[in-house]
């Protein structure tokens, strides 16, 4: 198949093979799982517990809220133990609500309402399986998967792409589910293909997973699902990269990839639809990629979503060296955290502990226009550029420079021969942004009700004073009519 | 305290010493060959120029109360004060390198804010400068003496000239471009100021008058291959210059060639070479696009063939070049990639469903 050109992007050094050679094994269960209720882009779930419930495994704990959020489910069986604050599996660390769940060690699942037949299904079925099983976006954007599916299919897919790019250093989590459930994958895909009727569906794999390709391959023989072998390259997996290289066509500008036709979902999304709709299992485990300089045994394991990173390390045998840097996810793109206690949730794709040689930080030094961030962003940005104005605060003019635009890759700040942090001086700005437009609104709000209030309050003025002279014309036309009367009468007299 | 860092959680390994260590390494075979042809007074001229751009960079940062050790480790200033020293006459007084380097680095580079802040090539500006204000000493040419030569200099003889301005005798030359000028104000045709003057052949192994960047044409060319190869500089600035010298030289040369030389003698006679590899190539003062940098390289490579060819200096290269560095912000405004997504205007583009 014809593959179209990529603009920009990096190769930075891939050290997969850290962890690519390993078996997905199954994590040992956790004593205890801390299950945050917001693991998704949109409004956190409702808890449907209370602290002492029991709970099996799979049940449904807590409920999406709204258009877009998913619901939650127990990873395994056992008692509430609490319903608060935990620390988030987030750079800041700061406590987001959590359902604490104590494993009582059997693993119990709840009764699960079984497909023998998944293709018989409406694609109205399939998507309501998947909002019920509080599917995700597993590729790192945890957009709830159930929600894509019915909005591609009301307005009209013709290719479905699967992204199987997994172009983030380390990350192996992708490579090893392709090779292990390569046929679940397949099923999935095909189950999400039905449900948007989708004509054409294509599976993107970059070509340094070649076993991946074979399982993949084997898998989808005799099937609609095509395996196109994609040149290795950073952020190919990136949802607009990805669709640019196999399709040649862009997402408009603010657009979904629904605008031009195309629906994209990552193949550990695929499998976990799979387990959905045929098997009934919600989405309670992923796997997850343990690697990095500093961990002894890097590893790929399915863990239940809630248990804490410390376990994983330690299932990989913990250190071998003190780590530098602890990061949530790949490193391009990742987050650093500090408290190993914190959960794995539906996104978290890898858990890297990094030594300073594999990091590469230096202090900045000033910006010499060397323009390689230029050739390596794959929007078409000018990240120099942007990231002066955005130094005086002229967040304006880096807006007019296509701010909104940066998908925050990272490639800029990972060629910078001046090592600024530029994708750091981006997502300020965005950040900044969004303050301003909240602060923005709000006003507009009071502004709003303070009009209101000015208006009622004359309206009661208005109306008192109206309701005033209409007594003073009512009285006054009783006088008139006593007087008239009186004279009347008075006459009458006469 | 662990200080929280933005991702990307890994690195290129790439800094700006090491991209100015590789341009450094690039001008190395030329310069080593220029040492060679020029002999002492051409390596004494080149060690006063980079010690004094050293020194007072060190100066003008510690006014400023600057780190002084990172914002000298990273070679801009020796970088700029070796190009200049590769334009200069090899046997230019000692206080023509220092006064240029120290207003390449200074006023040059510094009084704009340092690294990465001027809006002129340091070298090319400080070469204005010196050539303006001091011609005699900016035009003085000699013929090349390779060092074990019988008249080369011996190292006493070269202090002499380096430091004392003592020419020796006879052995000053014109350079190919100022000879054509001056034999033309003469009324003497090309065919007549070229003969037993000019072989292509031999001016592309530098047996001539020249500095040293333009005797060594050919290193220049390897060094300039080898920037490209390595990635720090890209083909579209370099090729635009030569092309832009080398298009309008040949279609007048095919008009009349007695009255406009060819592109072969304009390409490899003065700054060309030089400047198409290592001047204009100085990131700071070029556009930030491939684009950009292609419409740069044509206007100095022209700008350089018209001031030749009409204007009143033999060479045109630092002209050219400090122009066009003054048209870069304008043609950074105006010319940018397309964004994904967007038009070339920067209008969304339509949703497209497609079949």
């Amino acid at each position: 198949m014809k593959l179209f050109e990529l603009r920009g992007g990096v190769h930075p050094e891939g050290r997969k093979d850290l962890s690519a050679g390993r078996h997905i094994r199954v994590l040992p269960l956790p004593k205890k799982l801390f299950v945050p209720l917001q693991q998704h882009i949109g409004a956190p779930a409702t808890p449907l517990v209370n602290v002492g419930d029991k709970v099996l495994k799979g049940q449904l704990i807590a409920l999406a809220q709204g258009a877009v959020s998913s619901s939650i489910h127990a990873p395994t069986s056992g008692v509430i133990a609490a319903l608060g604050d935990f620390p988030a599996p987030h750079p800041s660390g700061l406590p987001v609500p959590t359902i604490t769940i104590e494993s009582d060690g059997e693993d119990k699942w709840i009764a699960r309402d079984e497909a023998y037949d998944p293709f018989a299904l409406t694609p109205e079925d399939i998507a309501a399986r998947v909002g019920a099983a509080g599917i995700v976006g597993l590729g790192g954007a945890t957009f709830p998967a159930a929600l894509k599916l019915n909005l591609s299919r009301n307005s009209g897919v013709h290719t479905l792409i699967m992204n199987g790019g997994e172009c983030e250093p380390y990350l192996t989590c992708d490579d090893r589910i392709m090779r292990e459930r390569a046929g679940q994958i397949v099923e999935g895909i095909r189950l999400i293909a039905h449900a948007v009727a989708a004509k054409e569906i294509l599976v993107g794999i970059e070509d340094n997973k070649p076993d991946a390709i074979a399982a993949m391959q084997a898998a989808a023989e005799g099937t609609p699902v095509k395996v196109v072998v994609m040149p290795s390259m950073y952020p190919m997996g990136s949802e607009k990269q990805i669709i640019q290289v196999l399709t040649g066509k862009e997402i408009p500008a603010g657009g979904r990839p629904a605008d031009i036709g195309v629906l994209v979902h990552n193949v550990a999304t695929a499998y976990a639809v799979q387990q959905a709709v045929c098997y009934g299992k919600p989405l309670i485990s992923r796997i997850v990629t343990v690697s990095g300089g500093a961990i002894m045994t890097p590893c790929n394991v399915e863990a239940l979503i809630g248990t804490p990173v410390q376990e994983l390390i330690d299932f990989a045998d913990g250190y071998e060296q003190p780590a530098a840097r602890l990061v949530l996810g790949g490193p391009m793109m990742g987050q650093q955290f500090t408290h190993t206690g914190v959960p794995v949730v539906k996104g978290t794709s890898g858990v890297l502990a990094l030594m300073q040689d594999e990091i590469g930080q230096a202090e900045p030094s000033p910006c010499i226009r060397c323009s390689t961030c230029v050739r390596a962003c794959p929007i078409g940005l000018v990240p120099l550029e942007m990231a002066a104005h955005i130094r005086v605060s002229d967040l304006s003019g880096a807006v007019d420079l296509g701010l909104k635009d940066c998908i925050a890759c990272g490639s800029c700040s990972y060629v910078c021969p001046a090592h600024i942090p530029l994708v750091h001086y981006f997502n300020y700005a965005k950040g900044d942004l969004a303050a301003q437009e909240r602060t923005k609104l709000k006003q507009e709000a009071t502004r709003k009700l303070a009009e209101a209030r000015n208006e009622r309050l004359a309206r009661i003025e208005r109306e008192r004073a109206e309701a005033a002279a209409r007594r003073k014309a009512a009285r006054e036309a009783k006088e008139r009519a006593k007087q008239e009367a009186a004279a009347k009468a008075a006459e009458e007299a006469a | 305290m662990n200080p929280i860092t933005h991702s990307p959680h890994a690195h290129a390994p790439v800094s700006i010493g090491k991209v100015m260590g590789t341009v450094l390494l690039a001008l190395t075979p030329a310069t080593l060959f220029g040492f060679w042809l020029y002999g002492w007074p051409a390596i004494n001229l080149w060690a006063v120029s980079l010690i004094a751009a050293i020194v007072g960079e060190a100066f003008v940062l510690r006014w400023q109360q600057r780190a002084v050790r990172p914002a000298l480790m990273d070679g801009s200033g020796i970088l700029t004060a070796w190009l200049l020293a590769m334009s200069l006459p090899p046997f230019a007084p000692w206080w023509i390198a220092v006064l240029g380097s120290l207003f390449a680095v200074v006023v040059g580079k510094q009084i704009f804010g340092g690294l990465g802040q001027n809006v002129f090539n340091p070298a090319m500006a400080a070469r204005v400068m010196l050539l303006i204000s001091f011609p005699l000493e900016m035009t003085s040419w000699v013929g090349p003496l390779p060092l074990g030569s019988a008249h080369a200099p011996g190292l006493l003889d070269s202090l002499r000239v380096t430091f004392l301005s003592q020419p020796l005798d006879g052995m000053a030359s014109a350079s190919l471009l100022g000879h054509v000028k001056t034999e033309f104000t003469r009324g003497v045709g090309l065919d007549q100021a070229l003969a037993g003057y000019y072989a292509p052949l031999s001016a592309l192994w530098g047996s001539r008058a020249g500095s040293l960047g333009e005797s060594a044409a050919v290193f220049i060319l390897l060094g300039g291959v080898f920037l490209i190869a390595r990635r720090i500089v890209t083909w579209h600035a370099p090729l635009a210059m030569l092309l832009g010298v080398a298009v309008p030289a040949l279609l007048f040369n095919m008009i009349d060639a007695n009255h406009y030389a060819g592109p072969l003698v304009h390409l490899l006679s003065g700054g060309v070479m030089l400047g198409a590899f290592f001047i204009i190539t100085d990131p700071v003062t070029s556009p930030n696009t491939a684009t950009g940098q292609f419409i740069f390289g044509l206007g100095c490579g022209l700008l350089t063939w018209i001031i030749r060819t009409w204007g009143g200096y033999p060479e045109g290269v630092a002209f050219a070049v400090m122009l066009m560095n003054a048209a870069t912000p304008l043609i950074d405004q105006y010319v940018k990639p397309r964004i994904y997504g967007r038009d070339r205007k920067g209008a969304a583009l339509p949703a497209n469903k497609g079949s």
